[in-house]
């Protein structure tokens, strides 16, 4: 058993744990938090993306003591003070998701995306989106949503996180 | 009925929790004292089980209990298989293997421990001796002969089947030319992002057990589940909470539903599976597998003459829900959107060392549109004429209304105008230019290809004769005391949108805001009998069904309200949520929430009428419906790499009357996109021991956002005459008609290299193969 120190949508826990438990399995099993989502255990698809300090990484092949004295964000921490994050809004007013079981990795992803790239082309929404996967929209609303989110930040700056 | 909501891209209602995170999957669905499951699998497609030993799993730390097919399949039923067809042979498909396994990924041993990882140590300390048999894995050899796989039918044979109507050797023999293709429809692998799972807990005091499963049919489910547990129906209790997308593949009742409710029995503790993502490649249904021979026959002029069509269809080892039914709908399509007076299948259903095939998103329809579009392409190769001339020489007169369009496959399309979603996609596309610019293109070194398909597909399914589990949909719509308004529908949506789409037809019936409509699903606790979203019926057919149960909850509400307001035999209008009448000169009015409330405080209500505010209706459509469209894929390849990229992807579809526009395109958009990912880059392989290669997504290329084109779309709305709304369905168009037109256009590129036809995926190195090969000599 390990201790870690982990802050996790800025609620620091201390957590004795078994040094082999996956980083998506502490957030969802000991926090509680399941809107991280698991859908191959291998990063191929992405459903497990959560922001380790502000990097967006795949929760189900990192360790959790790998995250000791790490600032973790989850789509539970996107939100601020009842007010949804821009790239939540794009989705929902652009259809981004159907069945939703991709979507809190593809939001948290696109959430990065912008943060390093404001202004993104479409192709570029593409290829920063490469390491999600989506079975159900073809990703054209996705990259709609993405778009909508980047104007949304743009016209009001600086979202809180 | 004013229509406020209804034809309107209105933003869904389910979205809030799905993008906060907030929704419940089964595996966030958390009992105390919950213990862990996981499987034992065999790793062999063809083997005996000469012994298996879980002792040592027993005793491992943390483990509850070790069960296997001695004990299991005592207790439980085998699992069922819903298609009934004259001689099919219907292997006894237990929920753990006893002696013997026939494809990999088969459960033999269950662990059960107070964590999943103690669950997942204890499954390597189980030791099985295999005693390795030859294995059956290609469809049409296992049909000749060779090993056999289930002993006593003495063949691998599970069913034949002709299907057809016309003279097909006449209608052959009077054709100028017959064009013959053998076609390979490659098996795919469903992947809905959320594997399956379940939770079980056990009530002993109620006796009563309820299941959490990620299931697209909650009631058909417990039905067979109870059967195969052998408990009172009424005692269980399926819940389908937010389900992670199905496509056919949750459209079944699994070994490890029943499973896991048996051992939350036997253990008295609640008992949950997450299913792997390599459980869900290897034992999870896949899709298609067919390998089929066409023979076209054609006049000078394009005129089609008869369509044969022979095909092996891969069963797998076993049979799931569907499995033998799905070749029964691609020969019920074999006549697209054409008139073909002679059309004949020769099915053979084969069993092979696989996982079973069953419904993927489209289900036997994506197979007769490409057999049909695939010929319709050949024949115009044949006789050197413009494909689309050959799809128009073939289409019917635009019909509708009372006058239905008889195909040689026995069946009434409901309303078509072929032409109109043609002309339109052309005029998208500028077609002409397209050719033109397809030539220039050629003329500087460039491959360039343009494919079209024009298709029909079978949708809201169906009349309930037609159907393995009841055709028809049913709902309930009940008004409040405190006037909001909630809807229970029986079939069971898992990302479609229909939370929105029925709170919709509610909010323009009733005159509410949607924001008061709640839609409830997937419990059968709480919503009557249904049957699901499958086929494409969830709007057509439970849309419905809610269309009537508004229908019936305002007439009682009309008369509740002018008994109120007095009204005697004068007219009651309804707009905008308030019932008026003229009464004795006065203008009164009372709002639906009034009439909700008196409805509940039941002091006045007309003498005949009975207390509350509610509906039920149970639909019975009287025919399929049959959407169809146009798609135009515009490619270019690269010469260096043989790789395909999409200068245009444009599709007109046609499903009748629309509800939600920015739901259809997301639905469009989906399945054109997994057609894309069926014609160029997934394909299930299994090596020649049977081992399943594509395993993981990193060898199973389910496409991503970069794979994919932007994505043009129109619409045409021709509404059917089957239900009131005039609606038809839209969930499987995309894989239906996409398939074809992204094949068509890859071919159409490559045709100055003599090629006519290619088998999906076409891969960059197929290409590449047939470029050089080429190019080495005369071109």
């Amino acid at each position: 058993m390990k201790t870690i120190n982990v802050t996790v949508n800025g609620v620091t826990h201390r957590s004795e744990i078994e040094s082999r438990l996956l980083l998506v399995h502490y957030l969802r099993d000991a926090l509680g938090l399941t809107g991280t989502h698991i859908g191959c255990e291998t990063s191929l698809c992405g459903a497990c993306t959560v922001l380790l300090d502000g990097q967006a990484i795949k929760s189900c092949t990192l360790l959790a003591v790998q995250a000791n004295g790490g600032t973790v964000t989850t789509i539970e921490g996107l939100a601020q003070n009842g007010e949804l994050h821009p790239v939540q809004q794009g989705f929902w007013e652009h259809h981004g998701l159907q069945c939703g079981y991709c979507t809190p990795g593809m939001i948290v992803a696109a959430a990065q995306l912008l943060e390093r790239n404001p202004d993104p082309t479409d192709e570029q929404i593409r290829h920063g989106l490469e390491g999600n996967l989506c079975r159900c929209t073809g990703y054209q609303h996705i990259v709609q949503a993405v778009q909508c989110a980047a104007k949304k930040m743009k016209s009001k700056p600086a979202v809180a996180r | 009925m004013a229509e406020k909501y209804v034809g309107k891209s209105v933003k869904r209602t389910e979205d809030p929790r799905l993008i906060q995170g907030l929704a419940h999957y089964v595996d966030d669905i958390k009992l105390p004292d919950t213990a862990h499951a996981a499987f034992l699998r065999s790793i062999y497609a063809h083997a005996h089980i000469k012994s298996l030993d879980v002792g040592a799993a027993r005793r491992a730390p943390g483990v509850l209990a070790v069960f296997t097919g001695l004990e299991a399949s005592g207790a439980i039923g085998p699992v069922p298989c819903a298609a009934a067809l004259p001689g099919l042979k219907v292997p006894d498909y237990r929920v753990l293997a006893t002696n013997k396994v026939c494809f990999v990924g088969q459960p033999i041993a269950v662990v059960v421990a107070e964590n999943k990882y103690a669950a997942r140590d204890a499954v390597d300390l189980i030791q099985v001796e295999y005693e390795e048999l030859p294995v059956v894995l290609n469809e049409e050899k296992a049909a000749q002969g060779g090993p056999v796989i289930h002993e006593k039918f003495g063949t691998n044979i599970a069913y034949t089947l002709t299907a057809g109507e016309g003279d097909i050797e006449a209608a052959l023999k009077s054709a100028d030319k017959i064009v013959k293709q053998k076609i390979l429809h490659r098996r795919l692998a469903p992947v809905a992002m959320e594997p399956r799972g379940v939770l079980a807990r056990y009530y002993p005091g109620e006796q009563e057990l309820t299941l959490w499963t990620s299931t697209q049919i909650p009631h058909l489910a417990r039905t067979q589940i109870a059967i195969m547990l052998g408990m009172p129906e009424n005692k269980l209790r399926l819940i389908a909470p937010e389900v992670g997308g199905g496509f056919g593949s949750k459209l079944n009742v699994y070994a490890e539903e029943a499973l896991m409710g048996w051992i939350s029995m036997e253990l008295d503790r609640p008992v949950k599976w997450i299913e792997t993502r390599r459980e869900n490649m290897q034992a999870t249904i896949h899709g298609r597998g067919q390998t089929g021979y066409i023979e076209v026959g054609c006049k000078k002029d394009g005129t089609i003459t008869g369509l044969r069509y022979n095909v092996y269809a891969d069963m797998g080892a076993y049979f799931q829900l569907l499995t033998p039914a799905i070749p029964t709908l691609t020969g019920l399509m074999l006549s697209g959107c054409y008139k073909i007076p002679a059309i004949q299948m020769n099915a053979t259903g084969v069993f092979t060392n696989k996982v079973a095939t069953d419904a993927y998103r489209g289900a036997g329809r994506p197979e007769a549109t490409y057999v049909v579009e695939r010929a319709m392409d050949l024949v115009a190769a044949e006789l050197g004429l413009d494909a689309v001339a050959v799809r128009r020489k073939n289409f019917p007169a635009p019909f509708g209304g009372d006058k239905p369009f008889k195909t040689a496959t026995g069946l009434f399309y409901d309303s078509g105008d072929y032409e109109l979603t043609l002309k339109k996609a052309l005029d998208m596309a500028n077609y002409p230019k397209l050719r033109e610019d397809q030539k220039r293109a050629r003329n500087e070194g460039r491959i360039v290809g343009i494919g079209v398909s024009t298709y029909v597909e079978i949708c809201a399914i169906g009349p309930s004769a037609a159907a393995p589990a009841g055709g028809w949909e049913s709902a309930t719509v009940r008004i409040e005391p405190t006037a909001k308004v909630t809807i229970l529908t029986g079939c069971s949506p898992h990302g479609q949108g229909q939370e929105t789409s029925f709170a919709q037809l509610a909010g323009d019936h009733l005159g509410v805001n949607i924001n008061d409509v709640t839609v409830i699903h997937g419990d059968t606790a709480i919503v009557q009998y249904g049957i699901g979203t499958f086929g494409s019926r969830g709007t057509a057919v439970g849309g419905t069904a809610v269309y009537m149960a508004l229908e019936k909850l305002n007439e009682k509400a009309t008369k509740l309200a002018a008994h109120i307001l007095e009204a005697g035999s004068a007219p009651v209008t309804f707009q905008d949520g308030k019932f008026s009448a003229q009464v004795k000169g006065e203008n009164k009015s009372i709002t639906i929430q009034e009439v909700a409330l008196a409805a509940h405080l039941a002091r006045n209500l007309p003498p005949d009428m009975e207390p509350g505010l509610s509906a039920t209706s149970f639909f019975e459509p009287k025919n399929f419906t049959f959407p169809f469209g146009s798609h135009i894929a515009v490619v270019e390849i690269d010469r260096d790499t043989g790789e395909i990229h999409f200068q245009r992807y444009i599709a007109v579809d046609d499903c009748g009357k629309v509800i939600n526009p920015l739901l259809v395109h997301g639905q469009v958009h989906g399945g054109i996109v997994q057609a894309i990912g069926q014609a160029l880059y997934e394909e299930v392989v299994y090596d020649d021991q049977g081992q399943l290669v594509s395993g993981t997504l990193m060898d199973y290329a389910v496409p991503r956002a970069e794979m994919v084109p932007w994505m043009e779309l129109d619409r045409t709305e021709t509404p059917s005459p089957v239900n009131p709304m005039g609606v038809k369905g839209v969930g499987e168009a995309g894989t239906i008609g996409a398939t074809p037109a992204v094949v068509s256009a890859v071919i159409d590129a490559l045709s100055p290299f003599g090629v006519r036809h290619m088998d999906m995926p076409i891969k960059p190195e197929d290409v590449w193969r047939i470029i050089n090969k080429k190019s080495a000599g005369a071109a």
